[in-house]
């Protein structure tokens, strides 16, 4: 098709790119049509100091303090990293290391908070009614301050992608409904129910990156999710050049960057962000946080999560307060025994699994999936060599050849592996899902990532080392020369003093701060 | 203890077993035809060429202490139906049995089994066979359909005599039962200086009966209706794609439309070639194997056009009537390669590789 016919049938909403490779998964999205509740106030609240990609927070309070709802319990440390919030009114109880929903079962600093069952709110952060004619710095500072990372599941502070660019203006907003992962119906629900907050958010966004331009992309396994926010669109007199797209179910479509590709036909460069190719994406959970954070003034305290799975007595889309026990969420839809339980932290697909039900709630947790022992093993069985039967490269999104690289990884040839872009592999997971003999493909990927990783730290501290010690031969060669300046001066009797002296004296100090900070 | 595992959690249910399962299933047409071509000797020579290989893999699993389950997954069985329709109907008993041991041994074990195979097992065994029983291995017998055979092959008594005995036994010159095959034929009269057109119409060639596979040859590869019928099969079960297949018979057509024209005299037409042989066997079941041949469609672009030139050229130029075999053996050496250069492109690069 001709180019320009085939950009004008886009313009037109008519026809869509489609990112390569791709898998159709069985959908299982049982609690598509589950009317979202609010999950009770559980009797305690864990708050893990670091819920998003970045520096950890440290804690504000201490043991015995009395917080509201809404206040900031702990204060981000670094720029990439936003602050964490209590999610109820009551009491801080202990402060120590918890377990945080990760397969490895890893703990890092908590808060625990007593509720005390007020529920009382903080109300020191101003809702904005008039955010039209505000600074777009100070709705980012908002965000930042009110805690809100992507909720699609990366978890990456939200605030710093809220910037508009003079390098890189953004020309479309991209908002993603497209929910992908199987089991999953979080999203799906926001945008039956909460379409007009979704949509506030979304101009919120628009207005900051300063377009007009968006456009909000849902896979057609979720029509009721694509009318209802049709119709909230219509009934809006603002958003006049935002279009709904319908894009034909297959994972991973919500990926950003292959989402990106369907809807615009651009490619992000290897190594860029969306907005090198004028675009911002963002999650609809995300956008909903964030007409919170400013219309309402309320922090991220509260989330959506789909509690389902094979082995769920009552799956359900509750509205979680973040720091929730999971085992009182299960607990409250009728799973209490886990025994013969396998517990998934978010979909099937790229999901973590849970040691056990004893993990807090957090900002990324998308989904809680309860499966039966049975039916998760055999997703899981034993492998086998590979045919070379090419699915895997059929599946990939990311156009690899997974069954080269796991060879490469499984051999520790890394360089090899790097050499067929490693690092491009999103571990959306469709490899392994298409493969026949059952390798764990993207296992060999994260483990290849982990051990270049390694390598590159450990060849950073020989070359910090290495740095180091030539400075140090440095400062010890002109500390001599010095000295033998000073001695020949001293000879002649009219000695340039403050020069000579100044001259190396700025040198060793320069050296030893280089020392400390290769020591931290 | 909780066994940890890394996602995904989901799986599309394919298993090597299901997928070998699909290629047997895509022979069955193959199989049918030449079991009405060649009668009990089709039946018998499959039945043991598959029970040999099934028997000489669990052997060679038990000797180096593997897991013998992986007998179960088709593979073996599967080499074995293969090895069988490409031999003539008169290869013995032993023959049959010593070419799924080669196929078994020197085609996959000796490599480390299922997955790590250089070439296409039952296409190196038939090689091996090729030029280890040179006579036997080009001795067409004709089939039941042609003309009115001496023996009668759906009768079991005497396909048992002729498959463990032998045509010596039924006191049969092997001339009062054979035919050269179309390929063969064509070669011999232009080594005698005769044109294709008259070679072929001495041989009173016909293209439908060559399309319905009733001519001489291997006992599965003469039909190309049924064998296209198991490809389509295959492409729709997503078992291969079209790339290999295509691009193998179109680089074939192509060269011998191209020179055909050129010098009619000497080269075949396209549709003889097309036609002829092993070539459709091979394209849809011998390259397509997914071990020894490219992972990727532009690889396997590659593959199958360097298929097609030596196929074409061996045929035209070489010493055999038949290259298809050579040629899918040959291109199996040149796999890695080809899997090393022909990248496909990754997201946000320029190329696939950097």
């Amino acid at each position: 098709m001709p180019a320009m016919l085939r950009n004008l049938a886009q313009r037109l909403g008519m026809m869509a790119h489609s990112f390569d490779g791709g898998i159709h998964p069985a959908q299982h999205k049982i609690s598509a049509a589950l009317a979202s509740e609010p999950c009770p106030l559980s009797p305690i609240h864990i708050l893990p100091m670091k819920m998003h990609i970045g520096a950890p927070c440290t804690s504000l309070v201490a043991v015995g303090d009395y917080v509201l709802r809404g206040q900031k319990i702990a204060k981000s440390e670094g720029y990439v990293s936003v602050p964490v919030h209590a999610p109820t009114s009551g009491r801080v109880v202990r402060i120590e290391e918890y377990a945080i929903p990760h397969p490895s079962g890893m703990g890092i600093p908590s808060i625990f908070i007593e509720s005390d069952g007020d529920d009382a709110a903080d109300d020191s952060i101003e809702p904005i009614s008039d955010w039209r004619g505000m600074d777009p710095a100070l709705l980012r500072e908002r965000a930042r301050m009110c805690g809100l990372a992507g909720l699609g599941g990366a978890v990456f502070p939200t605030f710093i992608k809220l910037v508009q660019d003079s390098r890189f203006p953004i020309e479309t907003v991209v908002l993603n409904g497209i929910e992908c992962e199987p089991w999953l119906t979080n999203d799906h629900r926001l945008m039956v129910e909460y379409a007009d907050e979704i949509l506030t958010g979304l101009a919120i966004i628009m207005h900051m990156v300063k377009t007009d331009s968006a456009i909000i992309a849902i896979e057609d396994n979720k029509p009721d999710a694509a009318k209802a926010i049709q119709l909230a669109l219509d009934a809006r007199d603002d958003l006049d050049d935002v279009r709904v797209v319908v894009l034909p179910t297959r994972y991973p479509q919500g990926s950003e960057k292959q989402l990106i590709y369907s809807l615009t036909g651009r490619e992000v460069p290897a190594g860029k962000l969306p907005m090198h190719v004028g675009v911002l994406c963002q999650n609809v959970g995300t956008t909903r946080a964030l007409y919170q954070a400013v219309v309402l003034g309320q922090p991220l305290t509260e989330r959506m999560v789909s509690v389902s799975g094979d082995a769920m007595p009552r799956p359900a889309n509750l509205r979680v307060r973040i720091g929730t026990p999971m085992r009182y969420v299960f607990a409250r839809q009728g799973l209490e025994d886990f025994d013969g339980v396998r517990i998934l932290h978010g979909g099937p697909m790229m999901g973590e699994l849970l040691r056990h039900p004893d993990v807090p709630v957090v900002k990324s947790t998308n989904g809680m999936l309860a499966m039966r022992e049975a039916s998760f093993m055999s997703a899981h069985t034993q492998e086998q060599a590979c045919i070379r039967c090419g699915h895997c490269s059929e599946a990939c999104p990311a156009g690899l050849v997974p069954n080269l690289l796991a060879d490469q990884c499984r051999s520790d040839q890394f360089d090899k592996a790097e050499s067929y872009n490693l690092f491009d592999c999103i571990e959306c997971g469709a490899c392994s899902y298409v493969c026949p003999s059952n390798i764990p493909l993207v296992h060999y990927f994260r483990y290849g990532k982990g051990q270049i990783a390694q390598q590159r730290r450990e060849k950073g501290f020989a070359e910090a080392s290495r740095v180091r010690s030539e400075a140090r031969d440095m400062r010890i060669e002109q500390e001599k020369q010095a000295r033998a300046a000073r001695r020949s001066s001293v000879r002649k009797t009219h000695p340039p003093k403050v020069e000579a002296e100044s001259a190396p004296a700025s040198e060793p100090a320069e050296s030893s701060k280089m020392e400390q900070e290769s020591k931290d | 203890m909780l066994v940890m595992l890394s996602s995904p959690h989901a799986h599309g249910g394919d298993s090597i077993r299901t997928m070998m399962l699909t290629v047997i299933l895509a022979l069955m047409p193959a199989a049918a035809v030449s079991v009405y071509l060649f009668g009990w000797l089709a039946v018998l020579l499959i039945v043991v060429c598959m029970l040999a290989c099934l028997a000489t893999e669990a052997i060679c699993l038990k000797l180096m202490g593997k897991s013998l389950t992986t007998l179960l997954d088709n593979s073996a069985a599967l080499t074995g139906l293969l090895l069988a329709l490409t031999l003539p109907a008169l290869t013995p008993w032993w023959m049959a049995v010593v070419g799924s041991v080669f196929a078994i041994v020197l085609g996959k074990q000796v490599y480390g089994g299922l997955g790590y195979n250089i070439f296409n097992p039952a296409l190196s065994a038939r090689v091996i066979l090729l030029i280890s029983f040179p006579l036997q291995m080009t001795t067409w017998l004709a089939p039941m359909s042609l003309a009115v055979p001496p023996v009668n092959l759906y009768d079991l008594s005497t396909c048992l005599t002729l498959f463990f005995a032998g045509p010596d036994a039924l006191q049969l010159g092997l001339d009062a039962i054979s035919m050269a095959s179309p390929l063969g034929h064509v070669k011999t009269e232009w080594t005698l200086g005769v044109p294709v057109a008259e070679a072929l119409s001495g041989y009173q060639y016909s293209y439908l009966d060559a399309f319905l596979g009733k001519e001489a040859g291997s006992i599965g590869e003469t039909s190309v209706l049924a064998l296209l019928l198991g490809g389509i099969f295959l492409m729709a079960r997503h078992s291969i794609t079209w790339h290999i297949p295509f691009s193998y018979l179109a680089t074939v057509a192509l060269l011998a439309a191209l020179f055909s024209s050129i010098s009619p005299d000497q080269f075949a037409p396209p549709m003889f070639h097309l036609f002829a042989g092993g070539l459709m066997l091979c394209a849809f079941f011998m390259a397509t194997d997914p071990v020894s041949s490219p992972v990727t469609p532009i690889g396997q672009i590659v593959f199958g056009v360097g298929c097609g030139i030596l196929t074409w050229s061996i045929r035209s130029f070489g010493g055999y009537p038949e290259g298809a075999m050579f040629s899918v053996l040959l291109m199996n050496c040149a796999v890695p390669l080809i899997d090393h250069y022909f990248r496909p492109r990754v997201y946000g690069h320029e190329s696939g590789r950097e």
